[in-house]
């Protein structure tokens, strides 16, 4: 089983320290949510992770191998990222966009061949999606585009996915949905690494919790075990209320002194 | 399972333009004051080009206008067209914004200040070609080099580097034209700018033919990659691209056609901003097409204007006028016909 590990981990934008000796490391089949206000930290953690900030102290190792010392290539191998939706710049077909995710396999001279447009396809079965195939990608739904999105993370080949709040621009009803798609892929072996406004999702699907607050970690640990009312006003400055329900445990949130 | 359909599709268009790119090539010999049988002008080429044995059954004259006058302009017209259209659609990716065009790095900018400061220095026309050139790519150069000193996003930087140091070439020909003797050396800036393909020679396109070469061998051969650069660059950098060595070949690629078709024929607007949103309509964003489509259609495109701009009115119009004259209104059209569903 392949682990990434992150060993005191610092950056900083000029004078401003961002991260501040970050330890913490992750394996395949689990999922491992980042906690943390904005500011925390969160983005520039995921991209020192995917090699996109280089200028870092510490160190980040793969299967015990640094990944400063990769190529952009062996690294896509290893990570593959699912940004937030977007409106991208250029409307693509949903087949361009998960073909997208072969370019690792593709020499800097090739186009995508036949067998490239069946693996994109077979991506897409895997996630219930193959009847977008040939639609326009921005005429998806946002929870169809995050779906189509971990498609072409899933037709890159990599045991890691990075995900950048995969659930903050979607309906009620589609962040369940991309949670529990995101669950299924943890079964099939994929690790997961990813970022959440809402406890509450942390909660109900991570294995871990990451909890960050100016750029340290606040908490690191099992989710049910780390998530507590102290934790959240320390993230978060407000107060919260844990209740166990049939179907599972939830958290609600509020400010003390507003009735 | 049907996941080829829509790739067929605009396989068959890039295929279509190709071949109304061949029949205006070859019909656009017979266009011209001089009149020239297209029967005729298939002999003289072939006699010409490939020494097929063709009893001279034709007027002298027919076979100097086709091969001395007509062949460089038409094969220039095509080179040009196809360059800046090629060029065009690649910035647009790089700048991953649809309003982009070829001189959006100040690389016209640049060729316009050359052409100027060679034509007040009384060079020849071939020192004006190759003084425009040079000053082309040094734009682009100081661009790439104040671009990567600026902080945040590299795309943005660049563009801002681009309108900068394209406004002090634009400073500087402007002076040129104020200092220039009003009599000769101010109407030939003048006109160079404007842009036009008259009194093309071969020996110029064989100048411009070799850059312009290399430029759309490297687009034509990265075109699938093309598309990873229109992502945001963590994103394409995520699926193992090195998307900074991406950019600057694609950026180098495109500069250099700009350069070499600003250096052999002036300013000419329009094609590189329109061409490639006409065939956005057509073909998609793909670049593995539209790049292909963006280059057929370029070529065609300007090949038409200076077939009209030659033989429209007695006086030839600069086919710089012209192309603004064709595109400006056509690109209105596009930008406010509705989309269809």
């Amino acid at each position: 089983m392949q682990t990434i590990e992150v060993k005191n981990l610092s950056f900083a934008y000029g004078e401003a320290d961002v991260l501040r000796d970050v330890s913490f490391s992750f394996h395949e089949s689990e999922i491992l949510s980042v906690l943390g206000p904005n500011g925390a930290g969160k983005s520039t953690l995921f991209r020192c992770i995917l090699g996109a900030l280089k200028a870092y102290r510490g160190d980040i190792l793969i299967g015990g191998t640094d990944t400063r010392t990769m190529t952009p290539k062996t690294l896509a191998g290893h990570i593959a990222y699912i940004p937030q939706i977007h409106r991208p710049s250029f409307g693509y077909t949903v087949s361009d966009v998960v073909l997208m995710g072969m370019t690792r396999q593709l020499s800097l001279f090739a186009s995508p061949s036949a067998a490239h447009e069946q693996q994109a396809y077979g991506a897409l079965q895997r996630l219930g999606m193959e009847r977008f195939y040939q639609r326009d990608f921005g005429s998806l739904s946002g929870g169809e585009q995050q779906m189509v999105l971990i498609a072409r993370a899933v037709a890159q080949g990599s045991r890691f996915l990075v995900m950048d709040e995969p659930t903050s621009a979607l309906d009620y009803g589609n962040q369940m949905r991309v949670l529990n798609e995101i669950r299924r892929l943890t079964k099939e072996g994929y690790g997961v690494l990813l970022s959440t406004h809402n406890p509450q999702h942390a909660l109900g699907y991570a294995d871990r919790v990451l909890a960050l607050s100016g750029g340290s970690v606040l908490a690191d640990g099992d989710a049910r075990e780390t998530l507590t009312e102290e934790l959240i006003r320390l993230l978060y400055g407000i107060d919260a209320c844990f209740a166990d329900t049939r179907a599972g445990r939830v958290i609600v949130p509020f400010v003390s002194g507003v009735p | 399972m049907n996941t080829r359909n829509q790739k067929t599709v605009s396989r068959r268009r890039v295929l279509l333009i190709g071949v109304a790119l061949i029949v205006f090539f070859f019909a656009s010999f017979a266009f011209g004051r001089y009149a020239v049988p297209v029967t005729d002008v298939i002999k003289i080429l072939l006699k010409n080009c490939f020494g097929l044995p063709f009893k001279a059954d034709w007027d002298a004259n027919m076979e100097i206008a086709v091969m001395n006058v007509r062949l460089p302009r038409i094969v220039l017209a095509c080179l040009v067209g196809c360059s800046l259209s090629g060029a065009g659609c690649a910035y647009q990716s790089v700048f991953r914004n649809p309003m982009a065009a070829p001189d959006i790095l100040g690389a016209s900018s640049g060729a316009c200040f050359g052409a100027a400061l060679a034509i007040l220095l009384g060079r020849s026309s071939v020192g004006i070609t190759i003084s425009a050139f040079c000053f082309s790519i040094l734009s682009l150069l100081l661009v790439y080099l104040i671009g990567s000193r600026v902080r945040g996003s590299r795309a943005t930087s660049l563009l801002l580097a681009g309108i900068m140091i394209g406004s002090l070439f634009s400073a500087g020909t402007s002076y040129i034209k104020l200092v220039a003797d009003p009599g000769n050396q101010l109407p030939a800036i003048t006109y160079w700018l404007m842009g036009s393909l008259s009194g093309a020679k071969m020996r110029d396109l064989l100048f411009a033919a070799v850059p312009m070469g290399v430029g759309l061998l490297v687009l034509f051969i990265l075109r699938w990659r093309v598309n990873l650069l229109t992502l945001h660059p963590d994103e394409a950098r995520a699926m193992g691209t090195n998307t900074e060595r991406l950019r600057f070949f694609v950026v180098s690629a495109a500069t250099l056609l700009t350069a070499a078709s600003v250096a052999s024929s002036g300013m000419i607007g329009w094609v590189g901003l329109v061409i490639p949103n006409l065939c956005r309509k057509l073909i998609g964003n793909d670049n593995r097409y539209l790049l292909p489509a963006s280059m057929l259609f370029g070529a065609l495109f300007l090949l038409l204007v200076d077939d009209i701009s030659r033989n429209l009115l007695a006086v030839e119009i600069p086919i710089g006028i012209l192309t603004a004259f064709v595109g400006a209104p056509f690109f209105l059209y596009l930008m406010t016909r509705k989309e269809k569903a």
